[in-house]
């Protein structure tokens, strides 16, 4: 066993289990896995204090592959299976890693409700648009017409955007990012740790077996600065090679275009700002899309609340300062009790 | 005064001494029943009767009014012997609309007393309880002692001085009867004017209104100088073993076990439900319970409150879990979880009538095969059965000690008449009760997660938090020790090996099975599991006044069962297994020890009568 050892003295390399990695080579699991050991070393993190608990498919595989404490759990329930874990013991530091099959089919319902709940939980959801472990099979966030081996004729289902769904469920934090942006990654794992609360991260993951290159139309080297919006809250909304693209409310109506600065006399200060605690602006960033807007990209929204694990242990604590000590034969002897003696 | 001396100056009252008397109060389901027969039941307890009820209600929760399926009844057996079960057959029925009297005029003795509500006996209500003629008028009625009252107008005008609608003041109709019948048998109006007074202090003029109603009909019952075969009368006390006594229902008796048991344990308890019939109730007691370290949770569906429960115990809690069939059915994949990264949990299963939705409140004992036999794979866990609302305590103190010291999922059958009758229960004292803590290794040195305790083969329970001993687990299978992920295929099969002789070493640190009545061979055992104990109880006491060789054998512990019981039941020539299903355990006996157990199986929704079962007997035995 690894002995214990001070917070200070941990490197990345140090939050690797003595486990193989067994992914796919190549798989965006590997660039995730990596950006989460450093993560864990940056933020100084104690690992007998961190747990990592997941569902079912390739991504759940994750928590072999730390030394913290791991839970590998069954399809879809993570989330709530983290929730109890939580309950039970607030100081706990927990990650919750899910992908779109797990969380966002199987486990939807689960999702919704952790999430509107604001238990204080770090919520990973690796997006890769496909059934990875059962072996390619389209998913709910499957682009229409993905072609796979139960959909030889091309998928007819609607796909959902993870990050609009966790909005609508209440989420107080939910931010996207890429697997191979590693320091882009880091920084939002370090916000999604530092955000009390539920904090919904997507993860744009490639899958190179099943779904390679699902996401390169906003991921490619070449084209990523057109189609990546990196937003940042009090930052105007500007991407592009030139940077002189942004992003506006349009006049009237409650949408949004894309405008270039210096062309129609528009200037920079005509740029939407962004304000991550506008939940309505976040569910319109969440919602562009290629080719006609750029993949919104970073924390969308970020408004903290009370959490449900603080909110369950105030209302313990303040019956247990307003009731009795607890005392069981207390418990057991309320309400009408009559005694039965020898004399009858 | 002591309840012998109450009874005593009742006597003198000229009241007839009774040894025991059934009594069945029905109405609509608006009509306040159940609210009437728990205030009976109180009453009752205090006069120092041994009592049983049995709550039997539409699941609609105000179905049209005066229909015979929202006809809503409670029962009430007590005596001055030990009670054992609700009883066979109304002495006395109060039905307060015609529906009431229609759905259970057949089951009412020859002879029996029968009070009604006249008042609601207009065409429409006769007309909807299915009568061609108005039955006060003709035949129906004439085998019986019959009260005819107009309760409703006798109320109205009761209640009439606090100035509610008609519409309110016909709802205290149900205290009216109660202080009639509490007149019948001088039973004392204080605990139910307490109750009323708590339950309406915000509103203390229905409080004044029902109390008025209750006062009212004791009134009626002292000055209507009723026809003298009516009569009133008087059970006395029963003798009881000496202590303190409560009425508890099952749902009561099972939350307070677990919150006794989780502090026996040393350990936080996290109860993790979702609403369903007939469970809900241990939810509702524990949710006021925080004080005693009890964290409630109400998930969003079954398998999230599975699920939250295992992950509570992962952290160090215990976690518990409670349902009834249809939702353990959805927990089954969570439960294989917890038996494979062998974790202490809790699940309640209230059973109900099946399949599927079935018939929500009304009870059977169908899901004993789902306990010990429902996942998929090789996947043991200990599955123990209350036999009684008092049972269900000490039935809970042992799921707690059972899953903590063995590191598994252990599955307690109730069911919806233990979860909502109630009866005395003689108060034990927390304090006297052997602890057992639950251990949690903090030792690194020569940690694996999945090394295993020589006896009982239990892996240690690790709170995450404790340093140095980061370890991952998980539903795949790990390698014996290790507890890393293996494919390897002999680690599988001593894996599934071992899990199968941890449970099985459970048998080496239970009780032998004892016999409840009669001796230890004879020409026929009659074994039971679960609320069937009243009624196999009496039917063999009766068959033995009878100079039957007959003994009765009732399980608590269905998985594993006792290392005595096969040789036990190859002492008898015969045996018969009475169950609420088409012969579960009746099955499980004959695979486990090739003995020719018979059935004597009936699923109606209610409890079974001992008529039924001395009637099996005699068949039996000249079979």
């Amino acid at each position: 066993m690894t002995a214990q050892t001070t917070p200070e003295s941990l490197t990345a390399k140090d939050f690797a289990s003595d486990q193989e990695v067994r992914w796919c080579p190549g798989c965006g699991d590997y660039a995730i896995v990596k950006g989460v050991r450093k993560v864990l070393a940056d933020l100084g993190v104690e690992r007998e204090k961190t747990v990592f608990i997941s569902g079912i498919g390739c991504a759940a595989r994750f928590p072999y592959y730390l030394s913290t404490y791991g839970f590998h759990t069954i399809h879809g329930r993570a989330a709530a299976i983290a929730t109890g874990t939580k309950l039970a013991n607030p100081e706990l530091d927990v990650w919750v890693v899910s992908g779109d099959g797990d969380g966002l089919s199987i486990g939807g319902n689960h999702m919704l409700h952790v999430l509107r709940r604001n238990v204080d939980l770090q919520i990973l959801l690796f997006n890769n648009e496909i059934y990875g472990l059962t072996k390619g099979q389209y998913s709910p966030t499957s682009k229409k017409g993905t072609r796979s081996p139960s959909t030889p004729l091309g998928s007819i289902e609607n796909p959902v955007c993870a990050t609009a769904f966790a909005l609508g469920c209440g989420a107080r934090f939910v931010a996207r990012t890429v697997d191979t942006m590693q320091k882009h990654l880091a920084e939002i794992l370090m916000a999604a740790h530092g955000h009390r609360g539920a904090s919904f991260v997507e993860i744009f993951q490639n899958c190179i077996v099943y779904a390679d290159g699902v996401f390169s139309h906003f991921t490619e080297k070449a084209i990523a600065a057109d189609n990546q919006l990196h937003v940042e809250h009090g930052r105007p909304l500007i991407f592009g090679a030139d940077m002189n693209k942004g992003i506006r409310l349009k006049d009237g109506v409650p949408e949004l275009e894309v405008v270039t600065i210096g062309e129609d006399g528009l200037a920079e200060t005509d740029i939407m700002v962004h304000d991550q605690t506008n939940r309505m602006l976040a569910t319109m960033l969440a919602d562009m899309e290629p080719p006609h807007f750029p993949v919104a990209l970073g924390v969308l929204y970020c408004d903290p609340a009370p959490t449900y694990d603080a909110a369950t242990h105030e209302q313990i604590e303040q019956v247990k300062a307003e009731k009795s000590n607890g005392d069981l034969n207390a418990l057991l002897r309320s309400g009408h009790t009559w005694t039965v003696g020898a004399q009858g | 005064m002591t309840a012998a001396a109450t009874a005593k100056a009742r006597k003198k009252e000229g009241r007839h001494e009774i040894d025991d008397v059934v009594i069945r109060f029905a109405g609509d389901s608006g009509d306040g029943i159940q609210l009437t027969g728990g205030q009976f039941s109180e009453a009752t307890a205090m006069a120092g009767n041994d009592l049983a009820t049995f709550p039997d209600f539409p699941a609609e929760i105000r179905a049209p009014a005066g229909t015979t399926y929202g006809v809503s009844a409670f029962q009430i057996n007590f005596g001055a012997h030990i009670i054992e079960t609700s009883g066979d057959v109304p002495d006395v029925l109060v039905a307060l609309n015609p529906a009431a009297l229609a759905v259970n005029i057949d089951e009412l003795k020859d002879g029996g007393l029968l009070i009604l509500d006249t008042g609601s006996f207009t065409d429409r209500n006769i007309e909807k309880a299915g009568y061609v003629s108005n039955p006060l008028k003709d035949d129906t009625l004439k085998k019986f002692r019959t009260v005819k009252v107009d309760i409703s107008k006798l109320t109205l005008e009761a209640v009439k001085p606090f100035g509610l609608s008609q519409k309110d003041g016909l709802r205290c109709k149900n205290l009216w009867t109660l202080g009639l019948v509490d007149w019948l048998f001088g039973r004392e109006r204080q605990p139910t004017i307490d109750w009323v007074a708590e339950r309406f202090t915000a509103r203390p003029e229905i409080a004044e209104a029902n109390i008025a109603a209750l006062n009212a009909g004791h009134a009626f019952g002292e000055t209507a100088e009723l026809p003298g075969e009516i009569g009133t009368y008087i059970v006395p006390p029963a003798e009881l073993e000496p202590g303190l006594y409560r009425n508890a229902t099952g749902a009561e008796t099972l939350a307070w076990g677990l919150v006794v048991g989780s502090h026996l344990a040393d350990l936080d308890m996290a109860f993790c439900s979702y609403p369903i019939t007939p469970a809900s109730g241990v939810l509702h007691v524990l949710a006021r319970l925080k004080q005693y370290d009890v964290m409630t949770f109400q998930a969003e569906d079954e398998i999230a409150a599975i699920g939250a429960a295992i992950g509570a115990s992962y952290a160090g809690a215990l976690g518990v879990t409670s349902s009834s069939g249809p939702g353990v059915a959805l927990k089954s994949e969570a439960l294989g979880l917890a038996i494979a990264v062998e974790l202490p949990l809790i699940l309640i299963n209230s059973q109900r009538a099946g399949p599927s939705t079935g018939m929500p409140t009304k009870t059977e004992q169908s899901d004993l095969y789902q306990a010990v036999f429902g996942r998929n794979a090789d996947s043991p866990l200990a599955v123990l059965a209350a036999r009684s609302p008092a049972d269900c305590f000490e039935v809970a103190l042992e799921a707690v000690r059972i899953a903590t010291k063995y590191m598994t999922p252990v599955i307690v059958l109730s069911d919806t008449y233990i979860a909502n009758a109630a009866e005395p229960w003689l108060i034990p004292d927390a304090d006297k009760i052997e602890p057992f803590p639950a251990e949690f290794r903090t030792d690194p040195a020569g940690f694996a997660p999945f090394m295993r305790n020589n006896e009982t083969l239990a892996r240690p329970w690790v709170k995450p938090g404790t340093p140095g001993m980061e370890h991952r687990v998980g539903g795949l299978e790990k390698a014996h020790e290790s507890g890393d992920v293996s494919y390897d295929p002999e680690n599988h099969h001593q894996m599934t090996v071992l899990r199968h002789e941890k449970i099985d070493r459970i048998a080496d640190d239970l009780p032998l099975q004892e016999i409840e009545l009669g001796g230890e061979s004879g020409q026929l055992a009659v074994v039971g599991w679960g609320s069937t104990y009243g009624a196999l109880h009496q039917a063999v006491g009766h068959a033995r006044d009878d100079g039957l060789a007959i003994s009765h054998i009732h399980l608590r512990h269905i998985w594993p069962l006792p290392r005595n019981l096969g040789d036990l039941l190859k002492r008898f020539d015969k045996v018969l297994v009475p169950e609420l299903n088409t012969g579960q355990l009746k099955t499980l006996l004959r695979s486990e020890y090739l003995v020719p157990a018979v059935g004597l199986n009936r699923v109606t929704g209610k409890p079974f009568k001992i008529a039924e079962i001395e009637a099996a007997i005699r068949d039996i035995l000249e079979s």
